[in-house]
Order: C-alpha cells, then structure tokens, then sequence
C-alpha cells in the first residue's frame, strides 16, 4: 500500500448527515408553511402598496396633540421605573434563594420554579390578566412589568452567583463570619457590576414595554397610540411613534453612559 | 491512594524530643485523635491521624500532594467535614459543633491559604477586616462601622506586613506575595488562638515564599499563635518548623524535630529515592 492510497482511505472530517438531512427537512417546511399560508410573490406586491399610502398619510407627523403625547410617555416612564425598582429589590432576595451553590436544594428548586413560572408567559399576557383582575389602569402595567422583571434579573442574577469563585466564601466562612456577612462581603462584591448591569438592561426593556402594555389598558402611551391607530390618525400615530422612539434613544444613551462609568 | 499505600510504622524518632510535651490546664493546644475523612465511603482520604499540637511554634505538615494534608487542616476549622475522630482546641471540641458554636469556634482559628482567597473586588483594609465579621455585628460589617480599636489594629497589621500605604486599594490590584500579606494580616485580624495555613507559598517565588514564610514565623511568634502550615518543600519546611510532620497515604509516618528528619525518611514519606 502506497502512502497516497492510505492517505485516500482516512478521513480528516467525520460527515455529518444528520446535520445535512435536518438542513434538508427545514428548507423542505419552509416551502411548505409559505405555501400554506398563501406567502406569494403578488400578496407582497399587494401589502407593499398598502404600506405606501399608509406611510403617506404618517407625513407629516402631527404634533398638535402634544399634551396627550406628553401625559402618555410619562406615564409610560412612571410604568418602567415603578415596575424596574420593584422587581429589582424583589429579584435580590430571589436570585439569592435560587443560586444552588449558595441555597440548599430544597430552597433552590422552588425559587427556581418560581422564576421560570414568571419568565414563562409573555408580559403582554400577564398585563391581560393584570387588567381584567385588577382593572385597567397603570398599576395592571406596573404589576405585569415587575413580574417580567423579576423573571429576568433573578435568574441571571442566581447564574452570576453560581459562576462566583468560592474561594473567598471559604476564607470568610473560615473566619467565623454570619451568614448575612458572607454574603455581603463575599458574594455581593463579586456580583454586584454585573447585578448593575441587568438592571440598566431591564429598565430599558421596561421602558419599551412600558410603550407596548397600554394597547391592552394597562397605561402608558400605548393606549394613546391604539386610540390614534383605531381613528386612522396616522398623523398623530407618526408623532407617537418618533416620540417613543426619540425617549428610548435617550434613555440607552444614558444607561450607556452609566455603563461606562462603572467600568 | 492505593490499597497498597498501608500505614507505615511511625520511625525511630526519639521519645521526648523538642516537641514539647503536652500541657495540662486551659492552654493545652490542638488534640486530634483517630481523625478519619472519607470522601467516598470505603476509601479514606485520612486513615486515622493522632496528633498533639503545642500551643507555641510552627507545625509544619509535609507529604506528596493528595496525602490528605489539605483535608486534615481543613478538617480542624471544618471546612472540611470529618468522618470519624475528635479534634479538641484547648480542651473543647471542635468536632461536632453547630451553627453559631462553630462560628464562634472559627474566628479563634485564623487561616492563610494556597490562592489568597481575598475578595478581589473589595479594598485591602476591607480584606483585612474580614478577620473581623466573627466579632462584629453584620450591620456594622455593612456599614464598614467598625470598632476604632480593630481599624487601628489593622492599619497597625498593614504596617507590619509592609504594606502600610495599601489599605485603600483594591486587592486585585496586588501582586501574589502582596495578596499572601494582606491573607497574613486577615488571619492575625482574628486575633487567633491557632493558625491554619494550606500550603502558603505554592503560589509564590522562591525569594517571595522565604519572605512571607518569615513574616508569618516572626508575626505569629510576636503574637504567640501556634500555626500548623502544610507545604510540599522540604528545605522550606525545615528552616521554619520546629516540628515535622511527615504524611504519606493518609497517615503520619514520621514526626519529630527537622534535624531528624533523613534521607531514609523523606523516602518513606515521598516515595523512591532517585530525587533524593
């Protein structure tokens, strides 16, 4: 045997044909679904002209309203930091509790549960059930955007904690500490930018939601804009719409900024 | 370990030699008696180790690395959790202790270790006071309220590990042989009765190993700690330690003052002779 022939006959690469064959399937589905739902080249065509005369009607944007728009983004702005701050101090004690390296399993698993129960039904959702339980209003906005948001920084929260080095934890532990001490001076300190950091990220997220959670009247400035959008005021929709936008670019430039500060 | 590493017969070490016989009273030091760890049950890590500790002097524990003299040290303030045996300090038992009683049992027990340890995030002064949330309240931990007396005491601690302009900088700003002064001074913060120190210059360069292996000596006899520090250099062990202990497979087979230990039981301990 020649050395070529023994080279021909080994493989530098396994071949993946289950990899190919799910390739495959899923451009296979995806003719099929677009198929089913009537996805062709003139429904497009059709939609694109639809949207020409709706954009015409939005320019240009109409901003006579402007104290209705102001009173909406407010209370939008009320909806994000009330709902940010209260599931900010109620995740703490959450991520805590379910952080395995730190709780005992039987403390873990429940906390655990808990928050993927919170994390499982969009806020949208919780803000429907907000709405007909507690009645419309602000505070159905504020309790669907504290759930979410102690969906999210808890259980990224309770991940930072178990990524924590331990070493520390021993030496205080070894010192005689309390547990309340432990925590605040060797858990805390190693987590505690990063804690920051979910929070700037979810009071953004808050602050898009906030916009959003009105269309079902839960508060905010979404219930401006589906009033407008139900009254074919496309005007006043384009002036919402660079309204809110204009409050979400302001506001990551300042968590931004923050961020950069704690660096 | 294998099987076949059985327990050796303790060698001829004189009886009586300088390591003090064992004092009646208050002040009697460290008792450890049949102490037996098993991680997985059935195969012990420590195979029953008896060991009398003065209250006075460096101890030093040597071995092969996985010899268990991590776990024996770690067993004495319980980080580790002993299988079977007793472990007394000054008389009291250490072992079997609970919630707050070890707690309080902790802080009289200071520890130095192989990385440090400290909390990179937080200041050196704050590192240094961490010797001290045995004794204080968590809201005045919190707060960084502490008594006048124990600040004054680590600046005082600071400036005795020569690092007296270090206390508000932050301890991942350190380097390796500054970090071990600053786990010196943590550990002395305690005002300890005993000091445990897990290999404490591992991490270290030789020229900073001595450094700080003198440090600890002359500070832990400035104060009277008596310290128990395992490391796996022999020369090293030998210069500081009035005491040997030799640990091979679990057990103690050899015990007495350096200028005994020989040739012949380094191979005891480590095994082989051609490193010799």
């Amino acid at each position: 045997m020649t050395a070529a022939s023994a080279t021909a006959a080994r493989r530098a690469f396994a071949p993946n044909w289950a990899g190919r064959a799910g390739l495959a399937a899923l451009a296979a589905y995806a003719v099929y679904a677009a198929a089913q739902l009537d996805i062709t080249w003139a429904r497009l065509m059709v939609g694109f002209g639809e949207a020409g005369r709706f954009l015409a009607r939005m320019v240009p944007p109409n901003f006579a309203r402007w104290e209705l728009l102001v009173e909406g983004l407010l209370e939008s702005l009320q909806i994000a930091i009330l709902a940010s701050a209260l599931g900010i101090l109620l995740s703490l004690p959450l991520g805590l509790m379910a952080a395995r390296n730190l709780s005992p399993w039987f403390v873990s698993a429940p906390t655990r549960a808990f928050i993927a129960l919170c994390r499982s039904l969009h806020y949208v959702i919780v803000a429907i059930l907000f709405v007909k339980a507690i009645g419309f209003g602000a505070l159905a906005g504020v309790a669907a955007l504290t759930i979410a948001s102690m969906g999210f920084i808890a259980k990224l929260f309770a991940e930072a904690i178990e990524e924590i080095s331990m070493k520390p934890v021993e030496a205080v532990r070894a010192a005689g500490a309390p547990g309340a001490s432990v925590l605040l001076y060797a858990v805390l300190p190693q987590v505690a930018l990063r804690f920051l950091g979910f929070c700037l990220y979810q009071l953004d997220s808050n602050l898009r939601n906030s916009t959003l959670v009105g269309i079902v009247g839960a508060g905010g400035i979404g219930g401006t804009l589906f009033a407008a959008f139900k009254r074919f005021d496309y005007d006043f929709v384009a002036a919402i719409l660079i309204a809110i936008i204009a409050m979400i670019f302001l506001a990551e430039l300042v968590s931004g900024r923050i961020r950069a500060a704690l660096q | 370990m294998s099987g076949a590493a059985t327990v050796r017969p303790r060698p001829t070490v004189p009886a009586g030699a300088p390591t003090a016989p064992v004092p009646t009273g208050a002040r009697r030091g460290l008792e450890i008696r049949g102490l037996v760890k098993e991680y997985v049950p059935g195969q012990p890590v420590l195979r029953g180790i008896d060991l009398d500790v003065a209250p006075e002097g460096i101890t030093a524990v040597i071995g092969p690395s996985g010899t268990g003299k991590s776990t024996l040290i770690r067993c004495i303030n319980r980080l580790v959790e002993p299988t079977r045996g007793e472990i007394r300090l000054h008389g009291e038992a250490l072992t079997g202790l609970r919630g707050r009683a070890l707690r309080l049992a902790r802080r009289r027990i200071g520890m130095v270790f192989q990385e440090y340890n400290l909390v990179e995030r937080l200041s050196v002064m704050e590192n240094v006071l961490c010797g001290r949330l045995g004794y204080v309240p968590v809201w005045r931990a919190w707060l960084r309220r502490y008594p006048a007396e124990d600040i004054e005491r680590a600046f005082a601690l600071l400036d005795a590990v020569g690092l007296p302009d270090h206390a508000t900088r932050r301890a991942d700003a350190l380097s390796g042989g500054q970090r071990q002064r600053v786990g010196i001074a943590r550990a002395l913060m305690q005002r300890p009765e005993l000091l445990l120190a897990d290999e404490p210059t591992s991490s270290l360069d030789p020229k900073t190993a001595v450094e700080v292996l003198e440090l600890l000596a002359r500070l832990t006899a400035e104060a009277g700690v008596p310290v128990i520090v395992n490391i796996h250099n022999v020369e090293l062990a030998k210069r500081f330690a009035g005491r040997i202990v030799g640990m091979a497979g679990g057990a103690i087979v050899f015990d007495g003052p350096p200028e005994a230990l020989e040739p012949v039981h380094l191979r005891q301990i480590y095994g082989g002779e051609d490193w010799l």
